[in-house]
């Protein structure tokens, strides 16, 4: 795979490019289309529910069946409504999750494409998505998700900064932003341990990144009804879901790639288990646990939110930096 | 009553009881005269009469706040007459229990009357010129004897005596009761237990207002025996923060506002309770159906606002003093008051 | 239901010739949190709200209006579709009225199942407030952990009754049913599975620092200005005033049992989140009691006439339903029919304040608010 982007551009390597990309759209869909099973079996069983059992043999057709319908719904948009920036909304959120799985490395062979600076275009193009969210607040022409929209924005941005900052820890162990080389880096210990600080501090920056419980502000639905796309539907709003699930997707595998030791075995005897297995079993993990939070929590409140952000992540961030500085100095002999 | 005797300090209530007791000892045989004069006032005299019988062993009757010295002629009559039907409710009060217990139920039979209302304004404003001659004596007799009432100790007894002069001014005078009376053909039976209750209300109001400002109170038996007054709407707006701010009183909660329509009339009911006190008054204050307004206490108690808009929304009637008084339930535009007995339907189709 | 109620301002700033207005957020009809067509015309500023006007009556049915062509019998099924959490006090309060006005007397077992009912009642309401608060805070989970314990509430209803939520159960005089053979003992058995799963509660959601967070300190009042909004229930209680009507002007058979009216005295959503739990355990108290001293039998109905007319007079009565106090008024001619009914109702007179309590807070703060007043708008609309 690598080695196409070396080549010199031509018919048939376009054909390639686009042909990976189809497939990993596809293997993305089905990520999404059984996560969102996933979450709904899991909540209902922490519930004391079933969850979907009807459509097809347990239930598991139940995401094809809304997806369809979603797809096949009548496209709605409010009169007074931005047009072009209602059609656009939901590209600008989507597309960013979707561009920075380009960078991800699944295993040591399954990569699309390996950049030096890794992790911080992954960063760069995660903060385009707020741009699709408050696009949508706005060009929708109503006031909750305005409200929603800019609760967004606000939170996004904030913890953006405690989320760039906790893994400034891992870039300085590890000498490099490329993510490959961060996984290699952990043959022998996984980064959860001495970035343990850090990887508290990005699990809760992720959550409220991926607008999700206990953190799931421009959204509240007991608030704001649904924030930001209140007024989308049918395939539009399909398209807000896949944005969010698969940002949720790239999260996870940075999560994966950063702090637990991504491809790599619990144990090098274990090694003979292919690293994809061991890629999607920490993956499921943290799809698990976002799931069981969202069981499990309630909301924050938007000034909390903010004052959790600056006041409490940031200075932990700040202080995970300089103590992993001072522990790497004291290692290479400076004192 | 004139304005600056509306509060006495202890001290000027005990003097002019003592005034009173014995300006009543050396009334007393002018008063007999004049009672026994007064051939047309049957029960008064009547019942002057047994006062004179008793009265040197009954116990001293509450004082008319006025000194004899600053009276009018007119007023110094009246107050004979009071002194007499003072008396006459003590001496009852001490000579018949059987009298007692068959009073408690006539009393409350009286009280609503309008007429009871009337006596007891009259009775209460010593300065009442203007109250009509004939049946004077009689409703001070019933005025006076529900001041007495107040005095806690022979408040039972004093309700009996209350209740038959009432009764008898009643009668007499109008021979009438109002139309929402209902303990009227009742059996006799004991005191209600808030009857106490009830004649503190009075005392602590006529006190305060004088008694033209109640146009009756009984005992609402139908209610677990709530005591109930019943304001005329000019003053209520100076009551109703009286109520709440009295410091025997205390109503300090409005449990609950609304209107009913009578058809010759408007009512509004309100409940209030005190929690210091943990004790419930009911008050209804009437207005006309025509041109229906009452003074709002949203400013006394803040919990009658959506109250006095309900009523407003649903019976009409108007509260003069309320910040914000729209419909609440009905929309806007909605025509009429379908509370009233003579709505019609705007729109048959709705 | 009122289109302008309030007015914005528009701003324009002399330095930078920026235009502010100010915003108004229709917070209703259809909401997910007014829990009912209940709408709350909110001026924001932000997200801070600078003034509240409670907009309502999209529920109003005219029950009193209908009241008044109806036979007493006949209202009973009405004053379940009020309060439709807690018809059981709502069918109680009037019964007691009517029986107030004529007299009656209600056979002891028919007195021990209306207080039955009641107290089941009270902890199925208190059950789905405390689901439904959790929602709007914003937690899922606990809704349906709550639902799943009143669901056999309702079920004991259904058997006793046939009714889940409107049940039509009481009648002046008595009751309309006897339980069914083995109820007292079903009864039983929810009140000691109540009250092992209570903990269980508090230990899902009553230390959840979120939780704490969201709610401690919020929506505060003192007992002077709950009193002067004529707040009941709950709401007068958490500001330290301690007033049951059950205690304090007791009714049915409550002055038989044994419970403490449990107080507190911060005024906060967190005062009476914890107030409204302890009433939970406090209902099982009284239920266990009275479970225990059932008559073995006797008649479920008293003495009453063919035709139901009490006396010409009127008659006001209150009692302490879920949501504070609710009264019945009637007016009566001596007539089958009420000249004027009236119900005084918690939801209704709680809701009063909280336009004061929402001036100055944020959006969030708004729902916590609202959820720990515990309307059901059935009762505010009548």
């Amino acid at each position: 795979m690598s080695t196409l982007l070396q080549q010199a551009p031509s018919l048939g390597n376009t054909i390639w490019f686009i042909l990976a990309a189809v497939v990993l759209l596809a293997v993305l869909l089905g990520f999404v289309t059984y996560a969102i099973y996933f979450e709904r079996k899991v909540i209902g069983w922490m519930q004391l529910r079933i969850g979907p059992n009807r459509v097809g043999p347990l239930g598991l057709l139940q995401t094809v069946a809304d997806v369809t319908k979603l797809l096949l719904k009548e496209d709605t948009r409010p009169l007074h409504a931005d047009k072009a920036l209602f059609t656009l909304a939901p590209i600008l959120a989507y597309a960013p999750a979707f561009a920075v799985l380009a960078v991800m490395p699944f295993t040591e062979s399954i990569q699309f494409a390996d950049l030096g600076i890794g992790l911080l275009y992954y960063i760069a193009l995660s903060g385009i998505t707020v741009l699709g969210v408050i696009t949508a607040g706005w060009a929708s022409n109503n006031k909750y998700s305005l409200i929603g929209g800019l609760r967004s924005a606000a939170q996004m941005i904030s913890y953006e900064v405690p989320l760039v900052m906790s893994v400034v820890g891992i870039v300085l162990m590890t000498g490099s932003m490329n993510l490959r080389e961060i996984v290699e880096a952990q043959r022998d210990v996984w980064n959860i341990v001495p970035q343990f600080i850090g990887f508290v501090v990005f699990i809760v920056a992720a959550q409220a990144e991926l607008n999700r419980t206990p953190f799931d502000l421009p959204e509240a639905e007991s608030e704001l009804v649904a924030g930001y796309h209140v007024e989308y539907s049918g395939f539009r709003f399909a398209m807000f879901m896949l944005a969010e699930y698969v940002y949720m997707f790239g999260m996870g595998t940075l999560i994966t790639i950063l702090f637990l030791g991504g491809w790599l075995p619990i144990h090098p005897a274990l090694s003979f288990i292919p690293g994809i297995i061991w890629f999607v079993l920490k993956f499921s993990l943290y799809v698990f646990f976002q799931f069981w939070l969202r069981a499990t929590m309630p909301r924050m409140r938007v000034d909390q939110l903010m004052s959790f952000a600056w006041k409490v992540l940031l200075p932990v961030a700040l202080f995970n930096i300089l103590l992993t500085a001072v522990v790497i100095s004291y290692q290479n002999g400076m004192f | 009553m004139s304005e600056e005797k509306r509060r006495p300090t202890p001290e000027e209530k005990a003097q002019a009881a003592a005034e009173a007791r014995a300006k009543a000892e050396a009334l007393r045989k002018l008063r007999e005269q004049e009672a026994a004069g007064e051939a047309s006032q049957e029960a008064a005299s009547q019942m002057g009469e047994q006062g004179e019988n008793t009265a040197p062993e009954s116990p001293p009757a509450p004082a008319p706040a006025k000194p004899v010295s600053e009276m009018t002629p007119e007023e110094k009559a009246a107050a004979k007459k009071a002194a007499a039907a003072e008396a006459l409710a003590k001496a009852q009060a001490a000579k018949a229990a059987k009298d007692a217990a068959q009073g408690g139920d006539t009393g409350e039979a009286g009280a609503d009357a309008d007429a009871k209302a009337k006596a007891a304004a009259a009775a209460k404003a010593k300065a009442a010129a203007a109250a009509a001659a004939k049946a004077k004596a009689a409703r001070e007799a019933g005025g006076d004897s529900a001041d007495a009432g107040g005095e806690d100790a022979k408040a039972k007894a004093a309700a009996a005596a209350k209740a038959k002069a009432a009764a008898a001014a009643a009668a007499k005078a109008k021979g009438a009761t109002g139309a929402e009376d209902s303990g009227a053909d009742a059996a006799p039976k004991a005191p209600s237990k808030n009857q106490p209750y009830l004649d503190k209300y009075i005392s602590r109001l006529t006190e305060a207002f004088g008694a033209e400002v109640l146009e009756a109170s009984y005992i609402n038996e139908l209610a677990k025996e709530v005591p109930t007054l019943v304001i005329t709407n000019e003053r209520w707006h100076e009551v109703a923060p009286f109520l709440k701010e009295d410091e025997q009183l205390g109503f300090d909660y409005l449990s609950d506002l609304h209107g009913v329509d009578y058809e010759d009339r408007m009512e509004v009911y309100y409940h209030l309770y005190s929690y210091k006190n943990r004790q419930s008054v009911a008050v209804k204050v009437k207005t006309s159906r025509e041109q229906s307004s009452v003074p709002s206490v949203m400013n006394v108690w803040q919990g009658a606002n959506w109250n006095e808009r309900e009523t407003f929304d649903l019976l009409g009637i108007h509260f003069p003093g309320h910040r914000d008084l729209r419909r609440i339930l009905l929309p806007d535009d909605w025509v009429g008051y379908p509370l009233r007995k003579d709505y019609v339907q705007y729109d048959e189709e709705v | 239901m009122n289109q302008n109620i309030l007015t914005t301002q528009v701003e324009t700033s002399p330095d930078t010739g920026i235009r502010t207005e100010e915003m108004l957020l229709n917070v209703g009809p259809q909401h997910p949190s007014t829990h009912g067509v209940f709408r709350l015309v909110v001026k924001i500023d932000g997200e801070t709200i600078r003034e509240a006007i409670p907009v309502m009556g999209y529920l109003h049915r005219g029950t009193e209006k209908l009241a008044e062509n109806l036979n007493y019998t006949q209202i009973i099924p009405y004053t379940d579709r009020m309060d439709y959490v807690s018809a059981m006090t709502n069918n109680y309060v009037l019964c007691h009225a009517v029986e107030t006005m004529m007299g009656l007397e209600i056979p002891e077992r028919a007195q021990f199942l209306r207080l039955i009912a009641m107290e089941l009642n009270r902890v199925a309401s208190h059950l789905v407030w405390w689901g439904t608060y959790l929602l709007d805070i914003g937690a899922m989970g606990p809704f349906l952990y709550a639902f799943r314990d009143r669901e056999m509430i309702l079920d004991l209803f259904n058997e006793l009754c046939g009714a889940r939520m409107t049940f039509n159960y009481m009648r002046v005089g008595g009751v309309k049913w006897d339980a069914p053979p083995g109820w007292i003992e079903k009864a039983k058995d929810f009140v000691q599975y109540m009250k092992k799963e209570l903990p269980s509660y508090h230990q899902l959601v009553t230390g959840n620092e979120i939780f704490i967070s969201r709610i401690k300190g919020i929506g505060k009042f003192d007992s002077k200005t709950a009193l002067d909004y004529s707040l009941s229930g709950v709401m007068l209680r958490s500001t330290g005033i301690k007033w049951d009507i059950r205690k304090d002007e007791p009714y049915c058979i409550y002055d038989r049992f044994e419970f403490d009216v449990p107080t507190a005295t911060e005024g906060d959503c967190m005062a009476r989140y914890h107030l409204r739990m302890a009433e939970i355990e406090q209902s099982l108290r009284i239920l266990e009691q009275a479970l225990d001293q059932f008559p073995a039998e006797g008649e479920i109905i008293g003495k009453v006439p063919r035709v139901i007319r009490p006396p010409a007079g009127e008659t006001y009565v209150r009692i302490e339903s879920p949501r504070g106090e609710i009264g019945c008024y009637i007016a009566s001619q001596g007539k089958d029919k009420p000249w004027r009914l009236k119900f005084r109702r918690p939801s209704f007179t709680n809701l009063q304040i909280l336009p004061k309590l929402l001036e100055g807070e944020n959006l969030a703060n708004m729902i916590a608010i609202l959820g720990s007043i515990d309307i059901v708008l059935g009762e505010v609309d009548c």
